[in-house]
């Protein structure tokens, strides 16, 4: 393994994705590396994009990941995944939701939208992303606010990080009342990586 | 592996002052520090804290503390320091009783801010201890350092953040002794001469602040958290400081460090000793020069470098440019292409916005509509100067728009003029500047968004939201009152969601310039109060939507693009963003959207 495993997540504000890097950071903590775990909050709380990094390892300094050496990249959201692209390394694998927020930019109509966003998406990671459909999967357990763990459970599947260390992250982390509904969404993750496609 | 968490800088910051027996802590909301009194609140009151007023207040309330002979602790973001000043150049005269820590989180980069000002020089001009962290455990350790120092001292000691040593997470050992290190209080004993400022008093504070900052150079010294990394056979030594000594520490492991975390006083001797094992010193530091000066006025030369650092965020990448200019090795790759494929066409920008629902957004509209030149200021309502609203013309400083507006008035400014403030704003310092209209007859319009909470860092509790930091309930205070008792004779109080009412109130208070008025735009922020929970979306009746694209004005971002209709488009909502406020039914001319109803009261 790398000295230091760096991990990116984007996607929109709103998605769960500071909670899922915080699980992450734990259960690397959990499973005794060092980390580091950077974002910015404020703006960004309002609807705009939210990057957020997790830095793991023997000993990590900086908490900043150097551009394009992302070796994981968790898009939550598909334009944001388009829009990351050059933050992977060049051995980088993303894993991508298939979720489509639309900016307010588009919908109201002061810039247009990505021709072809799928197209564009496949032929960028070709080879090197797997997807995940975590709205499908929360709505069958019956709660959306789920589906950022669905993400964690697929990711933990591409990182060196035992299964019971993320279990134990959240249920550190998550208050009882939604404990066990958010580690069935984490199991059904890590079950249901690559059966979806862009 | 002992008591170890993944911790902020934040809340490492709030667990080293609960672990040093901080007694009372003060803070105005600002990104990046609001969480620091976010957390020392889930002590449960076992330290005293509140949300401030303002930053003056918050540094008042430390130093009181201090005085009385506790641990205190007053945090604020960059430029909330510029508003504390006041009390903390005569404080350190006085020099401090019980121990007092000054968080000052600065935002390179300005992330949420604007400017990107480096306290670090306020600190120097202040003459306290600057303590600054790398990473949370240092956050940790220094907190609780601090106070030691201060007391030891009587010097205020300020630990220097930034967003990224803020809002960054790293392993914190807390230790096995971790609970409440109740500090107790050195009592107050009435003592004139060092408490009471008059200048006889301040002549003789002033050389006795004198003799203090050469003790603080013993301390700096001898600090533990100035520390050397020597590579053998290394010519080139860095002299750093923060979140810069990781990005040093990161790209140049080959060369010596000297990673200086007590920084003002300046270890002079620690830096010359450094300095002569090197043949060559480079100082690394984010925003101003201000290590490399102070290394320079010691009478250390330091070598000069073209990189440019000086401005912005560091980062790994940066530091790694100056390795190429200073090593000119290959060791570091060429920066990696930031540009996509060119198959990849132009992205469309996912900017912030006001949220759909947001209580801001009609005022805005009809301010637009209304031709108004608007005097904003800071908070979330700032996004009202967003296309297609663009309905902001100036932004400064918090409470600067009612102050400003009226200096547009006095220049001879024709037209409606209004100034634009939110509630947590007015409080912090909107007041004064209202009373000031008042007192030389002024006439402009001061529109007041009141959505009770102070939105834009997170939703913290302020003097019109009836809460405390620790929830509990509190005196209420009404705007409108307050305008009253200031002095103005006309006072509106109007519904967010009501447009006629509001455009109505709007064009008559605008067009009024004879004496000041005030409009109180009341309406509970969507997201604190949680009214977009369950609720019943609006919606467009296809065939009645005329495609004129009135409601697309607004900038709601649940109002999406629908039918095409030749070049135009028909409306559409987004049923899973709408939150049924119905501003847009209202802006309709041709009844096509029909009312939804939010969960929850409106007001």
């Amino acid at each position: 393994m790398k000295d230091t495993v760096n991990v990116t997540l984007v996607g929109v504000g709103g998605q769960g994705i500071l909670l899922t890097s915080e699980i992450l950071g734990r259960a690397a903590a959990l499973a005794g590396f060092d980390v580091k775990k950077s974002e910015v909050h404020g703006m960004s709380q309002r609807g705009g994009s939210v990057t957020s990094q997790v830095r793991f390892g023997r000993h990590v300094y900086s908490p900043v990941i150097p551009f394009g050496e992302t070796d994981v990249l968790v898009a939550f959201e598909k334009l944001e995944a388009v829009r990351c692209f050059a933050l992977l390394s060049p051995g980088g694998k993303a894993l991508v939701d298939v979720r489509e927020i639309v900016p307010v930019t588009v919908s109201s109509g002061q810039q247009v939208p990505v021709a072809d966003q799928d197209g564009v998406l496949a032929r960028l990671y070709e080879g090197r992303a797997v997807y995940t459909d975590s709205c499908a999967v929360a709505r069958k357990l019956g709660n959306m606010r789920t589906s950022n763990m669905v993400i964690a459970g697929a990711l933990s599947m591409m990182l060196d990080i035992p299964g019971e260390c993320w279990v134990d992250a959240i249920k550190a982390r998550l208050p009882e009342k939604i404990r066990d509904i958010n580690i069935r969404a984490f199991e059904e993750g890590s079950a249901g990586l690559s059966e979806t496609s862009v | 592996m002992g008591n170890v968490k993944l911790l902020s800088g934040n809340e490492a910051i709030a667990a080293g002052a609960y672990r040093a027996g901080c007694a009372v802590a003060a803070a105005y909301p600002g990104t990046p520090s609001t969480e620091i009194l976010e957390n020392i609140a889930k002590f449960g009151g076992r330290i005293d804290c509140e949300w401030s007023v303002n930053e003056k207040v918050a540094m008042e309330v430390a130093v009181g503390a201090s005085i009385a002979g506790v641990r205190s602790l007053a945090a604020m973001k960059h430029v909330g320091l510029n508003v504390a000043m006041d009390p903390l150049m005569t404080y350190t005269y006085i020099g401090t009783n019980g121990g007092l820590v000054v968080v000052s989180a600065d935002d390179p980069g300005m992330h949420s801010s604007q400017n990107e000002q480096d306290n670090r020089v306020l600190v120097k001009f202040a003459r306290a201890v600057q303590l600054e962290p790398s990473d949370s455990q240092e956050a940790y350790d220094m907190t609780r350092a601090a106070f030691d120092i201060s007391e030891r001292t009587g010097a205020i000691v300020f630990l220097r953040m930034t967003t990224r040593t803020s809002h960054s997470s790293s392993l914190v050992d807390l230790g096995e002794d971790y609970e409440y290190g109740d500090a107790g209080s050195r009592g107050y004993v009435k003592d004139i001469t060092r408490y009471v400022s008059v200048p006889a008093n301040a002549r003789a504070m002033r050389f006795r602040a004198e003799e203090r900052s050469k003790a603080l150079l013993a301390e700096s010294e001898a600090s533990e958290f100035n520390r050397e990394f020597i590579a053998e056979g290394s010519e080139i030594g860095i002299v750093t400081s923060a979140v810069a000594y990781e990005y040093a520490a990161e790209v140049f492991p080959d060369c010596s460090i000297l990673k200086l975390g007590f920084t003002n006083p300046l270890p002079e001797k620690r830096v010359r000793k450094f300095a002569s094992r090197v043949k060559r010193l480079y100082v690394v530091e984010e925003l101003d020069h201000v290590l490399r000066d102070a290394i320079e006025c010691a009478g250390v030369k330091t070598d000069r470098f073209k990189t440019e650092l000086s401005m912005m965020e560091l980062n790994p990448d940066r530091l790694r440019e100056l390795r190429r200019e200073i090593m000119g090795d290959g060791s570091a790759a060429p920066a990696p292409k930031r540009s996509l494929p060119d198959f990849v066409p132009q992205l469309p920008t996912r900017p912030p916005v006001l949220c759909a629902g947001c209580s801001h957004r009609g005022v805005f509209y009809i301010l637009s509509k209304l031709g108004a030149t608007v005097s904003g200021d800071i908070g979330c309502y700032t996004l009202g100067c967003v296309p297609p609203l663009s309905a902001m013309d100036t932004t400064i400083c918090m409470g600067a728009s009612i102050g400003a507006a009226f200096g547009m008035a006095k220049a001879g400014f024709r037209g409606r003029l209004a100034a634009v403030i939110g509630d947590s704003t007015f409080f912090h310092s909107g007041m004064t500047g209202l009373l000031d209209v008042v007192y030389n007859k002024g006439g402009i319009t001061v529109v007041v968004l009141d959505n009770r909470i102070t939105g834009m860092t997170g939703h913290q509790d302020n003097p019109g939201s009836g809460r405390t930091l620790l929830g509990e309930p509190t005196v209420k205070t009404s705007i409108a009152e307050v305008a009253r008792a200031l002095g103005v004779r006309r006072v509106r109080e109007v519904s967010a969601y009501d447009i006629p009412a509001l455009e109505t109130a709007l064009k008559e208070e605008l067009d009024v310039t004879d004496e000041p008025s005030v409009v109180v735009v009341f309406g509970s922020c969507v997201l604190a109060s949680k009214r977009n929970v369950g609720a019943i979306p609006d919606s467009v009746d296809s065939a009645a939507c005329k495609a004129c694209g009135a409601c697309f004005k607004l900038g709601c971002p649940a109002i999406v693009r629908g039918e095409k209709v030749g070049e135009r488009f028909k409306a559409s909502i987004d049923p899973a963003a709408c939150i049924g406020c119905g501003v847009c039914s209202q802006v309709c001319r041709f009844g096509a959207i029909r009312s939804g109803k939010t969960a929850g009261n409106l007001a």
